[in-house]
């Protein structure tokens, strides 16, 4: 309101005075519903857009998971509800425990492995020396490379017969005949090792910036107190960084739990269904079986799992930030 | 560095200094060579005449482009279906998401706060579960094996990404400038074009390259959302190539490098952007 009257004493045009005085009738609240209309308008397509495509299969998810799909059902239309059956199947079958338990396999050890490997290359990248940076920037490579991507590269590097890896450990005179991929007691480790090195760069990158942001007093502090390096660290730098640790692990979290393109470029869930997971055996019973029912019941448990970790998630985030 | 020019430093050993520093410049050299070295054999073995053989050598001696030949003459309309889709795909990610951005950064609306809590959330939405429910919603709209029913599904891998990016920009900019504008007469849809967009445009590139990377990596929506040729990216390209040409890898791995020129080349147009990119965009 101020501001168009003040427009309209500065520039004095009638036009601009007529169109203050032609919204005058609108009372002050008035005014400002309009107001909040017209900024309404900017978020609205946002809010569409994202019920539509997240909400709308939130829902649609459980309603599924009640209904009865079969390869025929697209052409016909025809998805009866049947109850609870799909959820006692998916859980009779031996397949969903086994598969429950190959993602908190794979969640766990791919988070370890890239956390781990991924701080250690953040606490070097902090040291000073001549090329730092540009090696920094080139360690992101891998990120750029689509994931099913690398899968397909890193499924002939691990070749058993023709592969790089097994010809190199046979050079060095280690055992160059590992079944990588192609034995039930090793794909799913092959997969997590992938794994690990495609979320290298990610976490490196975010620990870095988090490292950067401790204050280097501190470091000296500890220094003048006479702690070594690895108690600077673990009581110094470990403490400050926490924040960021929180954030690099929920985000690894939510990408790795779903994950889909690598396991179905370096296994497609075999052999023997050792590689499959949660997100592979959703694909599996929805668009290889055309059982979406099944799917939808597989999806709403990692939704699930997704929603505990979540709330803990924002639990710990509530009490830090007071 | 401003702090080293700062302190007036000891004059520090510098006979010893250089060396240990070289020493980790080796050492970085060989964590380098480790994290590359899969790509380093992609491309090497798109080199190769025989990289079908046992044998692929370390170097690509006799170097050799049929790999590179039959992948474009495969694969050039599926990079050119990517393209499209990832463009189609930045488009409307940033159409819907910078206005969103704007608002929620700038205006005090009632439930504003919800909505943020909101986009943070669709981030933990499993794609496949996404996927599960819009094929069926696809198959009734008839967007199926369409280019913007793809395009839509791609943009929403970036969308909230984008939103939490920009606004996270978008509140820094000072409230007088957006009143001076309004005081100027400028609209407020003249103030959100001629003055905030213009202002973000750091922001914007970052969210629109990396809407943009999503959307050429996206393996799950294509190969969820279409049932027939039509419509088919390069990832889902490859992904179906080694099911047809597993003999030969020469083309396989000349398709793979393909697929990543684009970002690589975005990448390094953009560097700059990207470092604040991403800390601004996921700590906060």
């Amino acid at each position: 309101m101020s501001s168009t009257t003040a427009s309209a004493a500065t520039a004095g045009a009638p036009q601009t005075a007529g169109t203050a005085a032609a919204k005058k009738p609108l009372s002050p609240q008035g005014a400002k519903r309009r107001r909040q209309l017209a900024q309404w308008g900017f978020i609205a397509p946002a809010v569409i857009f994202m019920a539509l495509f997240f909400g709308y299969p939130l829902v649609r998810n459980i309603v599924m998971s009640f209904q009865d799909y079969s390869p025929t059902t697209f052409f016909t239309g025809e998805a009866p509800f049947n109850g609870t059956d799909n959820w006692s199947n998916v859980f009779s079958d031996g397949l969903f425990g086994k598969a429950l338990w190959q993602t908190i396999l794979f969640t766990v050890g791919s988070l370890v492995g890239q956390f781990c490997i991924g701080l250690a290359l953040a606490v070097f990248f902090t040291r000073r020396f001549p090329l730092n940076g540009i090696l920094r920037s080139l360690i992101l490579l891998p990120w750029l490379v689509p994931m099913v991507v690398s899968g397909i590269v890193w499924r002939r590097i691990f070749d058993q017969d023709t592969g790089v890896l097994n010809s190199f450990l046979g050079t060095i005179g280690l055992p160059g005949d590992t079944p990588w991929l192609t034995s039930t007691s090793m794909a799913l480790v092959s997969v997590i090792l992938v794994n690990i090195w495609i979320g290298i760069p990610f976490n490196m990158v975010i620990l870095y910036g988090g490292l950067q942001e401790v204050p280097k007093e501190l470091h000296e502090a500890a220094a003048l107190d006479g702690a070594s390096a690895w108690r600077t660290f673990r009581s110094v730098t470990l403490p400050m960084l926490k924040p960021v640790i929180t954030v690099v692990l929920v985000l690894g979290f939510m990408s790795t739990v779903k994950i889909l393109d690598l396991v179905l470029a370096l296994t497609d869930g075999g052999p023997a269904d050792s590689t499959q997971t949660l997100g592979t055996l959703t694909y599996q019973n929805s668009f290889v079986q055309m059982d979406f029912g099944a799917g939808a019941v597989v999806g709403n448990i990692l939704i699930l799992i997704s929603a505990v970790f979540a709330v803990f998630y924002l639990r710990v985030n509530r009490n830090e930030g007071k | 560095m401003a702090t080293t020019t700062q302190i007036p430093a000891a004059p520090a050993p510098a006979t010893v200094r250089p060396k240990r520093r070289w020493g980790a410049t080796v050492f970085g050299l060989v964590i380098l060579a480790v994290m590359l070295f899969p790509l380093y054999w992609m491309i090497n073995t798109a080199l190769q005449p025989d990289a079908s053989l046992v044998d692929v050598g370390p170097v690509p001696t006799g170097v050799d482009f049929s790999g590179f030949t039959s992948a474009i003459t495969e694969q050039g309309g599926n990079l050119l279906t990517s393209l499209a889709v990832a463009l189609g795909a930045v488009a409307i990610c940033l159409a819907v998401a910078a206005p969103a951005a704007y608002g929620l950064a700038q205006f005090k609306l009632r439930g504003s706060k919800t909505i943020v809590f909101g986009t943070l959330i669709t981030q933990m939405v499993p794609g496949i579960v996404i996927a599960n429910a819009l094929y069926s919603a696809y198959v009734d709209l008839g967007l199926v094996n369409s280019y913007f029913g793809l395009m839509l599904a791609d943009a929403s891998l970036g969308i909230p990404f984008a939103i939490v990016l920009m606004r996270s920009f978008m509140v820094s900019i000072p409230r007088e400038v957006i009143e001076a504008a309004e005081v100027d007469g400028a609209g407020r849809i003249r103030t959100f074009v001629q003055v905030v967009l213009p202002m973000s445009r750091n922001s914007l590139i970052t969210a629109g390259l990396f809407s943009f990377l999503y959307a050429w990596s996206d393996f799950m929506f294509a190969l969820t959302l279409n049932t027939t040729d039509e419509v088919k990216p390069i990832t889902l390209g490859i992904y179906q190539y080694i099911g047809a040409h597993v003999g030969d890898w020469g083309s396989v791995m000349a398709a793979s490098v393909l697929s990543a020129v684009p970002a690589a080349v975005l990448l390094v147009l953009s560097q700059k952007y990207i470092a604040a990119g991403i800390t601004g965009g996921s700590v906060k």
